[in-house]
Formats: structure tokens, C-alpha cells, sequence
């Protein structure tokens, strides 16, 4: 298969993950978008990595895994306590930073 | 040249004693809150001043003619010498000032010790820190050596007199008297400090010795001499109450008695005097300017003469008539005859204070400033004897002072050629003779209503200081008296002159007799014949409300139209910025909804657009 077809694959999922985070209104439901982004994004590294013969985007995207993981870790605890406290996890509702 | 060192050392003595009374009043609070405390310093450094001050001029001797009476320290440094110098000059007339100053304010500080007793402590320390104040400051007004120390101390013996004036300042008139006699001064004072500071531009010193050097050797730059000298003269105008700055003096007898007989009698209103007298070689180089002060000193002393003549209350009698004898110092000035000015300063400084002293007698005992509610004093001889010696030496009768220096002035003018300030002097001799008999015979000898004075017990210290200047006075009466009998008839002044002036002090005394104890004419006659005039004097020639106008109209509008700029333009424009800041901030708070998917939506278009001009600007 072409390189053309990963990222195009990869452009997809990226805009599904974008479509998420813009679209939904659950907050659980933005992070999973947000893991979409990321993922699209590790396609293409591992991509450009098989067709450049470099094992350097590989090595990216194993980061960029443990990063991910880390950030699902803390933003699922971030949700939690919100929710604890407004007893909602409406992203609507969320307003607290308005000017 | 240990003399002379010795005689500044003395000079700064005389200086420093009223300065460290002061000091002491002003700081140590317990010492100013008790009066005997206060009095007792004050009075100390003042007999220890006037002791030195008679020290000096006893020691003093002869000064080398071509050597500076100047002692200077330098004050502001400069590249060539220094800018300003700071110092003491001690010369004949600023002797004569600093003996006259001591004495004077020691008198008037015994006498306030009784007359002002019944005052609360407080209030009487403070008045004796005042006096120690003005008392350095006057001393140093004259014995500085240049004009911007003598401006210094012209500032201070300035605001000696607010401060004094003012010193009943819950009385909204001596309150309002205090502001009105520091704002006509400083009219004068604006003049005199831009004179000298042109004056120092022109010449490059303030030192009265290079001056009067540069004066002499001509190498004065004559340019804009005049408008300088003219300045400078302003000055003296607004201190010595020449027409049309007279108006403060009559209100500064708002003051206390004993303050209106050292400050607006005897001394500081002699400033200007002392002044043109200190700088007259430079004047001498300005004749028009001197014709000008002549015509002015003239004039003033006749306008004030016939304003004392209808005024009612003593202390404002005197006060006019101090507006007019400074007329006549300064028309003596003006017609090159400085010294007889300044002898009749002095003299002059003596028998008005001794005339404040006296009317404060008489103040005390009727408890009244209407001199048509005093009366009945015949006798009591004890009371009246130095105010009418007082009298007779400001009417001119000799063997007393008035009548010599007076001469002497009226010679001056003559000399010079000067025949209508002559005539006008000459008249003012006549009034002047006849508002101060007025006054003695309504005051001592009338028949007011006023109560018996029996019961009434007048401190014996008060009469003590009057008698005191009395007989100052009369031996200095008699010693000029013995002079002139010595030496003849001075030289220039026509024969006829004594007889002249005799005759116009008699006249007046005669016609004030005639008229207030033997009741020959009716001064109701007098005055409806007078109509016009009698009209105008009584509401004094309209110059005070030509005054009041000016401020209320002209300053006023002034102020109240800068008040609308600074309210509505300047503040204006900072009330429209911030009110403009405050508004955008509010729209732009908008943009910031707190709802994280706006700043996702926000973050992807801004992607967008930088994608879309990347790729515009790559084809």
C-alpha cells in the first residue's frame, strides 16, 4: 500500500477526533476524542518511519503511547474530582474560567 | 582688621539671640506653653541684643571709607566666585536699624507682658516666639550685605506680620486683615524679586558693596537700569504702604496693640524706607525713578493725612498716619535727601511706637477703639503725658525730633525743586498736626461717655515703657536741638522754613483745638463744606474696593475659569481615557467564555488559517 494511504487514514481518524472533541458535550467523551488526535498522529509517525527506512518516528511514537497513557491518567482523575465537586461532567456547565 | 572682624562676630551676637530665643520657644513645648517661661526668654535675648547692638555702634568707630563694612560667606558656589554670598554688613545705617529694631522690640516686648495678660499661656508663648522671630528677621533684613539675603529676611519679617496680624485668628477680621496685608506685600515683593534677579543678570552680583562700586566707577550697564531700580522700588511700595499698596496697613491693626506699635509703626513698614535708603546709589542713577518716589511719597502722605483726619478709630488713625509719615520718608528719598528720611525714620520709629503704646493706655482703660466714646483723662497726667509728647513730636513741635527731621524733609523737597510734593508735604504737616490733636482732645480731654478711669488700674509697667520712650524721645529732641544750635542754620534750606513748618503745626493744632475741646467751629460745618471730600475719605478714595473688585472679579473669574479647564479638560481627557479602557475591556472580556471547546474551535481555525496561508504562500 502507498504512503498516500496511511495519511489519509490517519487524516480521517484525525478529523473524527476533532469532529469528538468539538462535538461532544460529556467530558469522558473529549478525552477519547483527544486519544483519536493522538493516535492519528502515531499512525503517521509509524508511517513516514516504514517508508523513510528510520527507526526515530518509531521511537516517537512509543513516547508519544507512554505520554498518552499518562495524560488519560490525569485527565480521567481531573474529571473525577470535577464531577465530585459540580456533580456534573457537562462540558457546557464547565464555564468556571469565563471573563 | 581684628576690629572689623570683631564687629561682624558682634553683629552675628545680635542676630543670633533673637534666632536662638526663637528656637528655643519653638521647640522646647513646655517652655512655650508657659508664659512667664517665654517672656522671660525672649526678654533675656533681646536686653542682651540691644546691648550688643549698643555695643557695636560704640565700637564700631570710624570705618575706612574705600573698605567693605560687608563680612560674607559664600553661599551658593559657582564656577569664578561664588553666586551668592551670605553675611554681615555693618555700616552707619544698618547700626542705627539694629539699635532702633532692639530697642523698640524690647519695649514692645515688656509692654505686651502686661497688656496682653490676660491672654491664655499658650497663646502668650507663641506671641513671644513670633516676636523673637521677627525680631531676627528684621535685624537681618538689615544687616544683610546683598539683595537676595535681604529678600530672605523681607520674606520672613513678611510673614512675622501675617502671622502677628493674624495672631487673634478666631476673629474672622483679623484673619481676613492677615491674608489681605500678605497678598498686597507679596504684590510688591513680585516686583522686588524680579528686580533683583535682573539686576543680577545686568551686574552679575548681589553684594550692595560691588554694586554701589560698580555704580561709582559707572561701570554699571545703564540698559534697563531704570525698569530694575522701578521693580526693586515696587518692592518698597507694597512694604512702606505707598499709594496704591497702602491699603493693608490700616487693617493690620487688627493685630494686637503692642504688635501694631513694633511691626506696623515702627519697624518693618520702614523696610521699603531702609531699602531705597540702603540702595541709593544705585537709584541715584535713575533720576526719573527718583522723581517718581518723591511724586509717590507725596502723594500717598497727603491721601492718607485726609483719611486720618475723618477716621474714628485710634488705632487706624495712627495707622494712616504711618502711611503718611513713611510718604514722607520716601518723598525725602526720592528728592535725593536719603539721610533726612532716614533720620526721620528713626526719630519716627520711637515716638509711633510710643503713640501705639499710648493708645493701648487708653484702648485698656475704655475698652473701646472709638475715640468719640473715650475721654475724661485731664487728670491723669501719667496717662496721658507720653502720648501727647508723642503728639507734639509727630506734629512737629520742637524742641522734640518730629519737628527737626521733618524740617529737614521739607528742606530736601525745596532743595530739589520739587514745588508739588512740597506743597503737598506741607499740607500734610498742617492735617498731620491737626488728626493728632483731634485725637488727644477727644481721646484724653473729651467729654465721651467713657467710664471713669479711676477704676480702672493700668499695669504701672505699661506707663513705665512709655514714659521710657518718652524721654528717649525728648532727649533726642534736645540733642538735635543743641546741634542745630551749635552748628547754625544748615546750609541750603531757606530761612523761612522753620518758622514755615512751625506755623503749619501750630495752625493745625490750633484748628483741632477750635474745633473738638473749645467748640468754636462745628466740625458737622467743617465737614458739609468739605462735602465731596469728606464723602471720599470717609470711604477711602474707593481704593480698597477698587481692591476688593480686582480680587473678586478679576482673581476670582481667573481662578474659577482655570478651576473649569483643570476640572473639564485636563481631567476631561483622562476621565474620557479611562472610561474608554474600562469599555473595551468589557467587549473584549466577551471572547473569554470558559468553555474549553470554544478554545478548541479557536485553536483548529487558527490552524486552518495558518494552513490555507501556508499553502496561498507556497504557490
Amino acid at each position: 500500500m502507498p504512503l498516500s494511504a496511511y495519511l489519509t487514514l490517519a487524516a480521517l481518524v484525525f478529523a473524527i477526533g476533532l469532529f469528538g472533541v468539538l462535538t461532544r458535550r460529556n467530558a469522558v467523551g473529549i478525552l477519547l476524542g483527544i486519544e483519536l488526535m493522538l493516535n492519528a498522529v502515531n499512525i503517521n509517525l509509524v508511517a513516514f518511519a516504514r517508508f523513510a527506512g528510520d527507526l526515530a518516528g518509531v521511537i516517537f511514537a512509543l513516547f508519544t503511547i507512554a505520554i498518552t497513557v499518562a495524560e488519560v491518567a490525569v485527565g480521567l482523575a481531573i474529571v473525577i474530582v470535577i464531577f465530585r465537586v459540580r456533580r456534573t461532567v457537562e462540558a457546557d456547565h464547565l464555564d468556571l474560567l469565563r471573563g | 582688621m581684628s576690629l572689623r572682624v570683631g564687629s561682624a562676630g558682634v553683629a552675628m551676637l545680635v542676630l543670633a539671640l533673637p534666632f536662638a530665643s526663637f528656637l528655643l520657644l519653638a521647640l522646647v513645648r513646655p517652655l512655650r506653653r508657659s508664659a512667664v517661661a517665654a517672656a522671660t526668654v525672649s526678654i533675656t535675648a533681646m536686653v542682651a541684643a540691644v546691648g550688643a547692638a549698643f555695643w557695636l555702634s560704640w565700637h564700631a568707630g570710624r570705618r575706612v571709607p574705600l573698605q567693605s563694612p560687608s563680612t560674607t560667606w559664600s553661599w551658593i558656589p559657582a564656577d569664578g566666585g561664588p553666586m551668592a554670598t551670605v553675611g554681615v554688613m555693618v555700616d552707619e545705617i544698618s547700626m542705627a536699624m539694629a539699635m532702633l529694631i532692639t530697642f523698640v522690640s524690647l519695649m514692645v516686648q515688656i509692654y505686651s507682658w502686661a497688656y496682653l495678660h490676660d491672654e491664655p499661656r499658650a497663646s502668650l508663648g507663641r506671641y513671644y516666639a513670633y516676636h523673637s522671630l521677627f525680631a531676627f528677621s528684621m535685624l537681618g533684613l538689615v544687616l544683610s550685605p546683598t539683595f537676595i539675603q535681604m529678600f530672605v529676611f523681607w520674606e520672613l519679617v513678611g510673614l512675622c506680620s501675617y502671622l502677628l496680624i493674624g495672631f487673634w485668628y478666631d476673629r474672622p477680621s483679623a484673619a481676613r486683615a492677615a491674608v489681605k496685608a500678605f497678598w498686597i506685600t507679596k504684590l510688591g515683593d513680585l516686583g522686588f524679586v524680579a528686580g533683583i534677579v535682573m539686576l543680577w543678570a545686568a551686574a552679575g552680583t548681589f553684594d550692595f558693596w560691588d554694586l554701589f562700586r560698580m555704580a561709582n566707577l559707572g561701570t554699571l550697564p545703564h540698559a534697563g537700569l531704570p525698569l530694575i531700580m522701578f521693580l526693586i522700588y515696587l518692592g518698597a511700595v507694597g512694604k512702606s504702604a505707598q499709594f496704591p499698596l497702602h491699603v493693608w496697613l490700616p487693617d493690620a491693626m487688627e493685630g494686637p496693640t503692642p504688635v501694631s506699635a513694633l511691626i506696623h509703626a515702627a519697624t518693618m513698614v520702614t523696610a521699603g524706607v531702609f531699602l531705597v535708603t540702603r540702595a541709593f546709589p544705585l537709584f541715584l542713577l535713575v533720576p526719573g525713578v527718583l522723581t517718581l518716589i518723591a511724586w509717590v511719597g507725596a502723594f500717598t502722605a497727603l491721601l492718607a493725612a485726609t483719611m486720618a483726619c475723618v477716621e474714628t478709630d485710634i488705632k487706624r488713625v495712627l495707622a494712616y498716619s504711618t502711611v503718611s509719615q513713611l510718604g514722607y520718608m520716601m518723598a525725602a528719598a526720592g528728592a535725593e535727601a536719603p539721610g533726612a528720611g532716614f533720620n526721620h525714620l528713626l526719630t519716627h520709629g520711637v515716638f509711633k511706637a510710643l503713640l501705639f503704646l499710648g493708645a493701648g493706655i487708653v484702648i485698656h482703660v475704655f475698652h473701646t477703639n472709638d475715640i468719640f466714646r473715650m475721654g475724661s483723662l485731664r487728670g491723669l497726667p501719667w496717662l496721658w503725658g507720653p502720648f501727647v509728647i508723642a503728639t507734639l513730636a509727630l506734629a512737629g513741635v520742637p524742641p522734640l525730633p518730629g519737628f527737626f527731621t521733618k524740617e529737614a524733609i521739607l528742606g530736601g523737597v525745596l532743595e530739589a525743586r520739587l514745588m508739588v510734593p512740597f506743597a503737598m508735604l506741607a499740607l500734610t504737616a498742617f492735617l498731620t498736626a491737626f488728626y493728632m490733636f483731634r485725637v488727644v482732645f477727644l481721646a484724653f480731654f473729651g467729654r465721651g461717655p467713657g467710664d471713669a478711669p479711676a477704676h480702672h488700674h493700668v499695669p504701672g509697667l505699661m506707663s513705665g515703657v512709655c514714659w521710657t520712650l518718652a524721654a528717649l524721645s525728648v532727649a533726642t529732641g534736645v540733642a538735635m536741638a543743641r546741634q542745630v544750635l551749635r552748628s547754625g542754620h544748615h546750609d541750603g534750606a531757606p530761612a523761612w522754613l522753620p518758622a514755615f513748618s512751625l506755623a503749619l503745626a501750630g495752625g493745625g493744632i490750633v484748628l483741632a483745638w477750635a474745633m473738638y475741646q473749645r467748640p468754636l467751629i462745628d466740625p458737622a460745618r467743617v465737614a458739609g463744606a468739605l462735602a465731596p471730600l469728606d464723602w471720599a475719605a470717609r470711604r477711602r478714595y474707593g481704593i480698597d474696593a477698587v481692591f476688593t473688585g480686582l480680587y473678586r472679579f478679576v482673581l476670582l473669574a481667573f481662578s474659577r475659569l482655570i478651576g473649569w479647564l483643570d476640572r473639564y479638560v485636563v481631567d476631561g481627557v483622562l476621565n474620557a481615557l479611562s472610561a474608554l479602557t474600562l469599555r473595551a475591556g468589557d467587549r473584549l472580556r466577551r471572547i473569554q467564555s470558559g468553555l474549553p471547546q470554544d478554545y478548541v474551535y479557536g485553536v483548529a481555525l487558527g490552524a486552518l488559517v495558518l494552513f490555507v496561508l501556508a499553502q496561498w504562500r507556497l504557490r
